[in-house]
């Protein structure tokens, strides 16, 4: 085991430009924003476990869903996926690190600082309220005065920043830095995936970024975009939002595809079945996702030319997703399963993917989706394939690869503990919320009046959602308890074929002393096993990129600048811009590695 | 190539790496998220023109185009010296790679100040950002524009200040190329703006 992965005090950790430290900090980020927003949803359950509940007010409310639907999406989900990207992807490749380390490290500070940017708007004044997806003109200044909206707009913006940087950091590293032999149709679908998300993130957030910089000059310099008595469109906000958000849905539930692809030939003792056909209705999920935005706005009127379209686009997206579930199926099928705690994980998310898959394809028709748009059928769906779906697949992925990450293998027992009880209260919370739709119960309201059929099913929601709180303190404990004091892992405790399975657990800082050579898909299950020895002690130690303060430093600037923008102060912009102008300078003059 | 980059030469596999090196092909990426940005602002201003139910200005009624032409003609301009440039490191000219980029940045400089003083005038005539969905759009597409050009110049001023240090050679002078890959996307989004927004 190397002795120096992850020493060194804090000063180490704030200037490293080690990948799997980046990705350690992501991790750990996004877990705690995770419970932040988790935090939020129990308080929105309980808010609605009773009619005419008094526990929450309006006002709460609506910013209390805000910021759940906010930070679970932009907060949580996706940088825990990025968490993945960041430790895994160099070791897939057979790389020692991303292609800009540097570059790295800042995507993951200004994610940060972007964060509690946001979350700090609970303590000035309160946070936004205009729902995750902003609709104009809800925000404009005449319906949400104040400086709550404005919190989102420079939030999302920030947070913007850090994944078209981190995108295109991984689109670089996985075209260039593969092992000799590593060719596309080799990579581990895990890479593949990391590939597709990275493309999506560089060609839909451009779109969100567009819609945000015009409602932060509507809401500033008074431009009349989102204002219809000016001449503006308020449906273009949606379309631009949707551009965006449709292709954010794939941006996270691919990753979790990729995590699956891994973890059922790994539990199963079989390859993966039909790689191609996997890899492909990846790409197909990917392209088509662009077209299908307007499914998001059946309701307001497009006429049914366009809403036609729309539809067959959306319900032709389930044929590459349903290649993928019989594929992981018959991957299974005939394999000698080991029934550890990820491949738990992992048949419960194609069980509940499957689920929120079948209420998409019922409402990517239109007529049905009139029903059911703004219901809770809706907030029902969403959470299957985002809960049930990425966070399933997420949380298979983390059984799997922690003891890679810290050397120390997590509880069995404590994990299927954790499994059952979130697989059990997870539909004891979302599957009511189907019933509670189809009878009409509208979403985003704080409240129902007695005796229109909601009580029930609303208490026992919210009685599912505690015990689903509850079952995430289990994970809490299990991984505490294996750093404190689980079994070793070894270098591949599971057996695995990938290339971060040849490495020692935690890899050295360095990963690979010699880079391995690869002959064929699944490397470590070739005869043989991995070509070349990448502990190679005769081989030198090879030189790493150094520490770098200015990455922190220049992801402040912007962080400064939003504030500045927030006080509606010029001199606190300028402040942020100077900071930026000179780490930029900095950064650029000091060499990678010293 | 850095040395954490993976070395492919002693390999008895084919090597895996593309002929583009990685900031170059980094750079591509990023101007295909730029096409994106800049897709979704021409986008929503043709959205937002030709929906729009008052008549929109005729050229030339509230811009002044001749001033803006001429402007455009030196953005042009800075994309030959850009080009003068990245054939002088070619050819190992160092004197001339100096000479090119301190006439691009510098005429990308007297871009943005004609900018400024457009600008100006506009805000006297009491053309503003709030005047309708023109002076919404006016100014939001061509300030985003001016910003990039903005930016390119500060990248131009920190070529220029490792070129005169010496730091490009005629092997190795990947900076100068990003550079200009950048700075030849600026100029293209203005050719695109100047027309839908001042011609037509």
């Amino acid at each position: 085991m190397s002795h120096d992965t992850y020493g060194g005090g804090v000063r180490s950790w704030m200037t490293t430009v080690d990948h799997k430290r980046i990705g350690i900090m992501y991790f750990v980020s996004a877990i705690v924003f995770f419970f932040v927003g988790g935090l939020e949803a129990l308080l929105i359950r309980l808010q609605l476990g009773s009619p005419e509940n008094t526990l929450i007010s309006a006002d709460l409310y609506n910013q209390l869903f805000t910021m759940h639907g906010t930070t679970m999406v932009f907060l949580a989900v996706m940088p825990l996926s990025s968490a993945f990207f960041n430790f895994l992807i160099p070791l897939q490749i057979g790389a020692r690190d991303v292609a800009f380390p540097r570059l790295n490290a800042f995507s993951f500070w200004i994610f940060l600082f972007g964060g509690l940017f946001l979350n700090s708007s609970f303590l000035f004044g309160g946070a936004p309220d205009a729902g995750w997806f902003g609709y104009a003109n809800l925000t404009s200044t005449q319906y949400s005065p104040g400086i709550r909206v404005d919190y989102w707009v420079l939030g999302l913006q920030l947070l913007g920043i850090s994944s078209i940087a981190s995108a295109l950091n991984f689109i670089v590293t996985i075209i260039n830095l593969r092992a000799p032999g590593m060719r596309f149709m080799r990579m581990p679908p895990f890479t593949w995936m990391t590939l597709l998300t990275s493309f999506l993130l560089i060609l839909a957030f451009p779109a969100i970024t567009v819609g945000l910089v015009m409602l932060m000059f509507d809401r500033t310099f008074g431009t009349n975009f989102f204002n219809p008595a000016a001449g503006g469109d308020v449906l273009l906000w949606q379309h631009l939002f949707w551009i965006f958000g449709h292709p954010e849905v794939y941006i996270l539930i691919l990753p979790a595809f990729g995590v699956i692809s891994e973890v059922i030939p790994t539990f199963s003792r079989k390859t993966l079945f039909g790689y191609p056909f996997i890899i492909y209705s990846g790409v197909l999920i990917a392209f088509l996702g662009f077209g299908v935005w307007a499914h998001h706005m059946f309701a307001v009127g497009l006429g049914p030319i366009a809403n036609s379209v729309f539809s067959a686009g959306t319900m032709l997206i389930a044929i590459p997703t349903g290649v993928k579930i019989f594929n992981w199926i018959a991957t299974m099928w005939g394999g000698r399963l080991r029934m550890d705690t990820p491949l738990y994980f992992a048949i419960g998310f194609i069980a509940m993917f499957i689920i929120g898959g079948l209420s998409g394809i019922m409402h990517a028709s239109p007529p049905t989706d009139l029903q059911q748009t703004d219901t809770y059928f809706i907030v029902a769906h969403f959470h299957y394939v985002l809960f049930g779906g990425t966070v399933f697949a997420l949380f298979a992925g983390m059984y799997y690869w922690i003891p890679k990450v810290t050397g120390r293998l997590l509880h069995e027992g404590l994990g299927k503990l954790h499994f059952w009880l979130m697989f059990v209260s997870f539909n004891l919370t979302f599957f009511p919320m189907h019933f509670l739709g189809m009878n009409g119960m509208p979403r985003r309201t704080f409240t129902y009046l007695p005796g229109l059929g909601f009580d029930l099913m609303n208490l026992v929601s919210t009685a599912g959602s505690l015990l689903l709180g509850a079952s995430m303190l289990v994970f809490v404990w299990n991984l505490v308890r294996s750093f404190r004091r689980g079994s070793p892992a070894g270098r591949n405790p599971w057996n695995a074929a990938t290339l971060e399975w040849s490495l020692p657990s935690p890899p050295p800082h360095y990963n690979f002393r010699t880079i391995p050579e690869v002959g064929g898909r699944d490397p470590l299950w070739r005869p043989g096993g991995a070509e070349v020895d990448p502990e190679d002690p005769t081989a030198p130690e090879p030189v790493m990129p150094s520490p770098s303060g200015w990455p922190m430093l220049l992801a402040l600037g912007p962080v400064i600048a939003a504030t500045g923008a927030l006080l509606s102060s010029l001199l606190v912009v300028f402040v942020g811009v100077a900071v930026v102008v000179v780490s930029v300078y900095g950064w650029a003059f000091q060499p990678l590695e010293r | 190539m850095t040395s954490h980059s993976v070395d492919a030469g002693a390999s008895r596999y084919e090597p895996t790496t593309f002929k583009v090196k990685d900031k170059k092909l980094g750079m591509w990426i990023f101007l295909a998220s730029e096409v994106m940005f800049f897709t979704g602002l021409i986008g929503s201003y043709i959205i937002l023109r030709w929906g729009a139910a008052t008549p929109w200005p005729v050229p030339g009624e509230v811009l002044n185009v001749p001033i803006t032409a001429g402007n455009t003609f030196l953005l042009i301009c800075s994309s030959v010296t850009m080009v003068k440039a990245f054939a002088a490191i070619e050819d190992g000219n160092q004197k001339m790679l100096k000479v090119w980029l301190l006439a691009t940045a510098i005429i990308g400089a007297c871009f943005v100040g004609v900018q400024a003083y457009e600008y100006t005038e506009l805000v006297h005539h009491g053309f503003l950002p709030s005047s309708g969905l023109y002076g919404s759009t006016f100014f939001t597409m061509t300030g985003f524009h001016g910003f990039h050009v903005t930016v390119g110049v500060l990248c131009l001023l920190w070529v220029a200040i490792k070129a005169f240090r010496g730091g490009y050679t005629q092997a190795d002078h990947q900076g100068v190329e990003i550079i200009g890959l950048y700075w030849h996307f600026v100029d293209l989004v203005w050719i695109i703006l100047f027309t839908i927004v001042y011609l037509i």
